[in-house]
């Protein structure tokens, strides 16, 4: 399993350098890796039928306990095969999208890898690899979208889509950690199995929720999947409709089993997933640009398949995978026939396009046939699937199940009335729609000599159409696979079989409402329009993102402004407080008061005097130069405590040093005003003042403590035993400076020899007219 | 250890401090001078108690020797301290050459952003809720 992940990546590693040979025929080489996935995938499930779920496992950060594992059951088998089956039919079908653009190398490339890392996510057990590869579906979706960059929408959207999901993922993985730290293992199976309980297992699953609404475009973080749809239509109909946006419905259906009975759960997924349901496909109601439509639409969907996992019963999960692979057919053909309309005709706007089904027999069909298969109508997998929903619904046995039914039936009435809005806008004759058209846009009719696709570019849409009929018309071909999903997640064997004629049952009747009632509104689709048209505007998602984008830039600026205020002592004074306040407070709480006595001699007495005396007229002096001589006399009192310390090596220095420093200073500052200016703002000296004494109040308990916290006697007896012996030195300071710690000596000439070279430079610098001219 | 060489310290680093304050630049390079000092004489503080001097030869075995490491240590801190000064001082003089002027203003461009930042809060405080 591991190889399979690494060939994506490989083969993608050299897909532009040939896509500057071959061109577009890229993609039918990149098509390969997800079909050999997929043939893997199909031995590979003849295995697992044998001997269960195939493990493989590799060390990844040993030290940190961590080991990637991935797993292969009956759930990854039917994620894999969508993910795989649809990515080996997306590339064939973008070879014949793109032309010779030259961003096919990089987009074939950046495809592969996002193929690559949604197999490494539906095959990962560990759950921090499985973060590893969400993030990384959201990184190449962002690269992808914005793959047309010289585009503003593509960038914005892009970049909302990143934020959101990655929001979102940083959320789950917070509750990854908390699972896993509960549990005592993050092997997704073994947290499965033996699920932790406690108050921290509510807040962990809460953000794993977080991270499954956002990544699965559930209201209200939906914004970002309109949006996305500003990506080529090959992405639009491989990720933002197949695979990465079922990632977060795989996730609800990874832990629904284990975690459906716990108090927050089913609450949350089953409100969310049906607001999705009925908010998006409301919305897609109104939009008359195809792909639009179908985003909502896609939210909606995803809003189902979330709530018939998060109702967690056997039949609810059986009939979540059914619309799982039933969804992933039909909406990546329907994508697709958007990118066929789009790229023949320049236009994807409903109420432009005319009549195309006149010309365009075999599309129409096709688009018929998938289009049905979202509306539920029989005999399509999609009515299978949806049948197999409104069982599972009608039976849950709980308080809240039939509100939750009729909203399901309200919701697929919608979905029935945008499905025919779809076919009949696009092939069908004007007018669908009466929303106004914005700006200088023509209502010109779009649809009379429009070229007809080419064989290759309907393929890939004729397959899935194919399939979702077979399925539909045979559904005992797919239910073993169906049954096997579902008891890899449940682990018990299906009792449910798929069936096309299960009877004249409540589900049967519930399906003809909704298709009755989906026809109703379509055929009142003008008066539907004005009808939403007349409903108060309520809060748009965009709107919220968009606000707090903004919020989050002005309050940033808010921020800098107030702590980046320009004024150098403001900016000290800050960094001095947090140097007091921060050591300050642990030394106060666990600090060691030394033995202490009053001075070593009496000399030390009277030089600090001096000292103190000294610096504090060099604080308020008026005149530079007597600053400059008090503090002078500050370091030659240095020098004395030197030689009371009994460090003669240091006095001699510190003389030496002092007097060449008074000598720079008066060098320095020979042509400056013999006063200082007076301080312009004198109520600013208070708060200068305060501040230095809580330094010195600070520094003065740090030195008593930092004295106290001694420990260990101090390890220069070693020093002082072989500086004669081992370096043929008497003076065991000069032998420390020059031979046990040379290299710090080194490197301290080496300081010293910059310094010099940067005031060379700075004094020999002649004055530079352009900068002193006002 | 002495409480008075802990004042002595203390003392130097709280007036280096109040100079370092200032919007002066002789007075900030004379602040860290004596921050410098602080520093160097904290290091001989905490290192240990006062003694003969580190000679050998110049302390019979009973004597009380100081402890040499962190006067070594000292040694190089003193050294550096003169090399920042220097520099700093010879940026001092550079700033007097172009602008004849020793004050340490406000960045601009710093106060540009403040004066944004200002606005976009007054402008989020007014906002009509």
């Amino acid at each position: 399993m591991f190889v399979l992940i690494l060939a994506f990546g490989c083969v993608a590693a050299v897909l532009p350098a040939l896509a500057a040979r071959i061109g577009r025929g890229v993609f039918y080489v990149a098509a390969a890796v997800p079909a050999a996935a997929f043939i893997w995938g199909v031995g590979a499930y003849g295995q697992i039928a044998d001997s269960g779920p195939l493990i493989e496992q590799a060390a990844w950060v040993p030290q940190l306990g961590l080991t990637l594992g991935l797993r292969f059951d009956g759930f990854a088998f039917l994620m894999l095969s969508l993910v795989a089956g649809i990515g080996v039919l997306v590339f064939i079908y973008a070879g014949s999208y793109f032309h010779a653009e030259p961003i096919i190398g990089r987009f074939a490339a950046t495809l592969l890898l996002f193929s690559g890392s949604m197999v490494g996510l539906v095959l990962a057990d560990n759950l921090l690899a499985l973060f590893l590869f969400w993030e990384l579906t959201s990184i190449t979706s962002y690269l992808l979208i914005s793959i047309e960059d010289e585009k503003t929408a593509a960038r914005s959207g892009a970049m909302q889509a990143l934020l959101i999901t990655g929001m979102g993922g940083l959320a789950m993985l917070g509750g990854f950690v908390l699972l896993g730290e509960a549990a005592g293992t993050y092997s997704m199976a073994e947290l499965l199995a033996r699920p932790p309980s406690g108050a921290v297992v509510n807040v962990a699953l809460v953000l794993v929720l977080i991270g499954a609404f956002t990544k699965s475009a559930q209201v209200p973080f939906h914004s970002w999947l309109p949006r996305a749809m500003n990506a080529p239509t090959p992405v639009s109909s491989y990720l933002h409709s197949a695979t990465m946006v079922t990632a977060g419905v795989y996730l609800v259906a990874r832990f629904t089993p284990a975690f459906a009975d716990y108090s927050l759960w089913r609450p949350l997924v089953i409100s969310f997933g049906l607001a999705s349901m009925l908010i998006g496909a409301y919305r897609s109601l109104r939009q008359h640009d195809l792909k639009l439509l179908l985003a909502y639409g896609t939210i909606s969907q995803l809003g189902l398949m979330m709530l018939l996992f998060g109702v967690g019963t056997k039949e609810s999960i059986f009939a979540g995978c059914t619309l799982l692979l039933a969804h992933g057919i039909f909406k990546a053909a329907l994508f697709m026939l958007v990118g066929i309309i789009d790229h023949q005709s320049k236009t994807r706007d409903l109420r432009k396009l005319d009549r195309l089904g006149a010309q365009w027999p075999v599309v129409a069909a096709a688009a018929g046939v998938v289009a049905a298969s979202m509306a539920g109508i029989p005999p399509l997998f999609g009515f299978i699937a949806k049948e197999e929903a409104l069982g599972a619904l009608g039976e849950t046995g709980f308080a809240w199940g039939v509100p939750v039914l009729i909203g399901v039936v309200i919701g697929s009435s919608f979905t029935v009335a945008y499905s025919a809005r779809f076919v009949w806008g696009a092939f069908g004759p004007r007018p669908v729609s009466m929303i106004p058209h914005q700006g200088s846009v023509r209502n010109e009719a779009v649809g009379q000599q429009v070229p007809k696709p080419s064989k290759m570019f309907l393929a890939p849409v004729v397959v899935l159409a194919a399939l979702t009929l077979l399925f539909g018309l045979f559904p005992s071909l797919i239910d073993p696979v169906i049954a096997r999903a579902y008891a890899s997640l449940v682990g018990v064997r299906a009792e449910d079989h798929l069936a096309l004629w299960p009877g004249f049952t409540q589900a049967l009747a519930l399906s003809a409402v909704a298709i009755g009632a989906g026809f109703a509104l379509f055929w009142w689709r003008l008066r539907v329009e004005k009808l939403q048209d007349s409903m108060p505007k309520v809060a748009s998602a965009q709107r919220g993102y968009d606000r707090t984008v903004k919020g989050l830039l002005e309050g940033a600026d808010a921020v800098t402004g107030f702590v980046q205020h320009g004024s150098l002592p403001i900016y000290l004074g800050v960094i001095l407080l947090t140097m007091i306040v921060l050591p300050g407070v642990p030394l106060l709480s666990d600090g060691v008061m030394p033995d202490l006595w009053f001075a070593d001699s009496p000399m030390q007495v009277v030089v600090g005097f001096i000292m103190i005396v000294c610096a504090c007229a060099a604080a308020v002096a008026r005149r530079r130069f007597a600053a400059v001589l008090l503090v002078g006399a500050v370091g030659y009192g240095m020098a004395a405590l030197f030689v009371i310390q009994g460090a003669p090596d240091l006095a001699i220095t510190q003389l030496l040093i002092e007097t060449l420093g008074v000598g720079v200073f008066v060098l320095a500052f020979r042509h400056l005003p013999a006063d200082f200016v007076r301080p312009k703002f004198r109520r600013s000296q208070g708060a200068q003042i305060a501040i230095a004494l809580l330094a010195g109040v600070f520094v003065f308990l740090f030195t008593l403590f930092a004295i106290g916290a001694r420990t260990e006697p101090s390890i220069s007896g070693e020093y002082l035993d072989k500086a004669y012996s081992e370096a043929g030195g008497n003076n065991v300071v000069n032998v420390i400076v020059v031979d046990f710690r040379g290299f710090d000596t080194m490197g301290e000439i080496v300081v010293l020899a910059v310094a010099a070279l940067g005031v060379a430079a700075l004094v020999r610098a002649k004055r530079s007219p352009a900068e002193v001219e006002p | 250890m002495s409480f008075f060489s802990a004042l002595i310290v203390a003392v130097l680093f709280s007036v280096g401090v109040y100079l370092l304050l200032q919007r002066t630049l002789s007075r900030i390079i004379l602040g860290l001078a004596l921050m410098g000092h602080s520093a160097n004489l904290l290091l001989m503080v905490v290192g240990g108690r006062a003694g003969k001097a580190p000679i050998v030869g110049a302390f019979g075995p009973e004597d009380t020797v100081a402890d040499p490491l962190p006067q070594a240590l000292a040694l190089t801190a003193i050294v550096i301290s003169f090399g920042v000064i220097s520099f700093l001082l010879a940026i001092a003089y550079r700033s007097w050459v172009l602008t004849q002027n020793d004050e340490v203003e406000d960045d601009v461009e710093d106060a540009r952003i403040a004066q944004l930042g200002e606005a976009e809060m007054r402008r989020w405080w007014s906002r009509p809720r």
